[in-house]
């Protein structure tokens, strides 16, 4: 994923980096080597979750259209959605409180950008650390999902880096909208952007649940792509639909870093 | 400083970046300026750093000290004039030049989730460093911060001068040709600033040429070979700190405190006394080049100073003749 974004940030009209973004994410890790018990909270969430909705409620509403007439276990329906709704969480909460800490607080990148780093490197760096630590919580989802018998489909290996690529979107226009914040309370903000998201983006119910002039409106935000495209490779319905899905994420998140580039660049180097 | 050309346009000597490596001087700036909106902080200044020296700014707060570091730190873009740092352009080659350069910032930024150790570690490898190096440098840098004892903790609980040779042992991490100092020893008790004047003196000695900002004369004066003296974001004055003394000032300087309302009254009775005379808050200073002499004087017109101080001559009074006001308020 690095390589991608890094490739891409070249060609874009972005701020100057030394592409040296792997020495921040490598300073990431080291830094989480002392905080780690952070790191497994945020395996646990999803997964109790998925008990908690998926396996208790899930037994009393049974079976679930899943779209195109196929109908499955509820824990099979809702379980792909808690997984992306979990890639967006941890991306957003990486990108907003954690970013906001270390620019405002910690004032990390100021001692970054003296060396060769640019803020390119910045952005680039701390998005993909984003995206390992979700790697991490998807990964240990999905084995937790296969176990408990929702995966029903080899298929379902893929869902790992569309967990990515959920991450990836979020955690950019997450930085992005951090570089905005003047204080904690902003981040209101993202709550009231990303709850109604979570919960309404034919996460826990299907999209024909909604009148129809309703479901543009879902249609348009970044999550139902994100529960689309998971939920359709878990189950193994695979099409060129997904192919939809896929690039509105990935523009969400090249637009994301590019944004948050020039705005550390308008903040660290004035 | 070298011959100023003040009237040479700005940009009128440009050449091509990679050409002018040869060039002796390792800072080179014509015409500097760096304007936030309204407010001009940097009007204009040229000087010149060469090779293995120690440059100073010395100027009181907001006089434009930090904002031209920032320039020469490659973190800030010029406003106008024209900048060399190592012979390139900071605007084009930020990354190559700042990969050459060691920064200590005003304030410590020092990585407070991370060790003594790591703090070096992690910043060596910022600039693409290899890990058995950084690793090597740091424990060297440890010795040279006399931090040696103290690799693994964390860097809160460190002392004021503990953090202060950390963020200099940082900026040493790539073995840069430049280290840039933002007022070094500010908030620092005595005892661990000559510490880091001596960590300082040593660095110079290996070759290391430094650039660094002070509002405090007595660090000018150790520290720096030649210094430009800033304010309002201009350059007043430029010399070693002897010729700056020599120029502006007296050999030897007579202190007199009188009751604080009449300092002005005894001034007047004096003025005969010194080539001139400033009246402080608190005591009036007689500049002169015999300063017993001069309170000799004193004592037979009848007058009675509450206290009597002869002293040398400083870059404080360079600066008080300069601007008419003193460096630190």
């Amino acid at each position: 994923m690095t390589t991608v974004v890094r490739a891409v940030a070249r060609v874009l009209p972005v701020p100057a980096g030394a592409g040296l973004a792997r020495a921040l994410v490598e300073r990431n890790m080291l830094a989480f080597r002392h905080g780690w018990i952070v790191l497994i909270s945020g395996i646990f969430e999803p997964v109790f979750y998925l008990f908690s909705l998926g396996v208790g409620l899930g037994g009393l509403i049974g079976v679930i259209d899943a779209g195109d007439g196929r109908l499955v276990e509820y824990p099979v329906f809702v379980a792909p959605a808690l997984m992306a709704a979990a890639a967006m969480n941890g991306a957003i909460y990486d990108a907003t409180f954690n970013i906001f800490f270390k620019l405002k607080y910690a004032k990390l990148y100021d001692s970054v950008l003296a060396t060769p780093l640019g803020t390119r490197d910045v952005a680039v760096g701390e998005i993909s650390w984003a995206l390992l630590r979700g790697l991490l919580y998807s990964v240990a989802f999905l084995l937790v999902a296969a176990a408990t018998g929702v995966v029903t489909s080899w298929w379902a290996v893929l869902t790992i880096p569309a967990a990515t690529l959920i991450g990836f979107a979020f955690a950019a226009v997450g930085m992005a909208a951090t570089t905005f914040m003047r204080s904690w309370q902003d981040f209101d903000y993202v709550q009231l952007a990303i709850m109604p998201m979570f919960l309404f983006s034919a996460t826990f119910y299907p999209l024909s649940t909604y009148p129809e002039q309703w479901q543009w409106v879902v249609q348009a935000t970044p999550l139902y792509h994100g529960v689309a495209l998971v939920r359709d490779l878990m189950l193994g319905q695979l099409g060129f639909g997904l192919l939809g899905h896929v690039a509105y994420l990935a523009v969400m998140g090249l637009l994301g870093t590019v944004v948050a580039a020039r705005r550390l660049q308008h903040l660290l180097l004035p | 400083m070298g011959p100023q050309k003040p009237d040479e346009p700005p940009g009128e000597q440009r050449l091509p970046s990679i050409a002018v490596t040869s060039d002796p001087a390792l800072i080179y700036a014509r015409g500097l300026t760096k304007r936030f909106g309204e407010l001009t902080a940097v009007d204009g200044i040229d000087f010149t750093v060469e090779r293995g020296e120690a440059f100073g700014f010395l100027g009181p707060n907001g006089a434009g000290k930090t904002s031209a570091m920032r320039m020469i730190g490659c973190v800030s873009p010029p406003t106008a004039g024209e900048l060399r740092v190592l012979g390139m352009d900071p605007t084009t080659h930020g990354p190559a030049i700042r990969a050459r350069l060691g920064v200590v910032p005003q304030r410590d930024t020092l990585d407070e989730e991370l060790t003594v150790r790591e703090n070096l570690i992690v910043y060596g490898r910022y600039f693409g460093l290899p890990r058995a190096i950084v690793r090597e440098r740091a424990a060297e840098l440890l010795g040279f911060a006399q931090l040696a004892d103290r690799a693994d903790s964390k860097v809160e609980p460190l002392s004021g001068g503990m953090k202060r040779r950390l963020t200099i042992a940082r900026g040493l991490i790539n073995e840069p040709e430049i280290l840039l100092l933002d007022e070094p020893t500010t908030g620092l008790d005595p005892q661990a600033r000559h510490l880091l004047w001596d960590r300082l003196f040593r660095l110079k000695q290996s070759g290391v040429t430094l650039v660094l900002t002070t509002h405090y004369m007595d660090e000018a004066e150790q520290l720096c070979d030649r210094l430009v003296v800033m304010d309002k974001g201009q350059i007043v004055a430029h010399g070693s700190p002897r010729e700056l003394i020599e120029q502006y000032s007296t050999r030897e300087v007579l202190e007199l405190r009188f009751p604080p309302e009449e300092h002005a009254r005894y001034a007047e009775k004096l003025a005969d006394l010194a080539a001139q005379i400033e009246v402080l808050q608190d005591r009036l200073l007689l500049y002169t080049n015999d300063g017993d002499d001069g309170a000799a004087t004193v004592h037979a017109r009848g007058l009675a100073p509450l206290s009597v101080l002869v002293r040398r001559s400083t870059l404080e009074d360079v600066f008080l003749h300069l601007t008419g006001r003193s460096l630190v308020d």
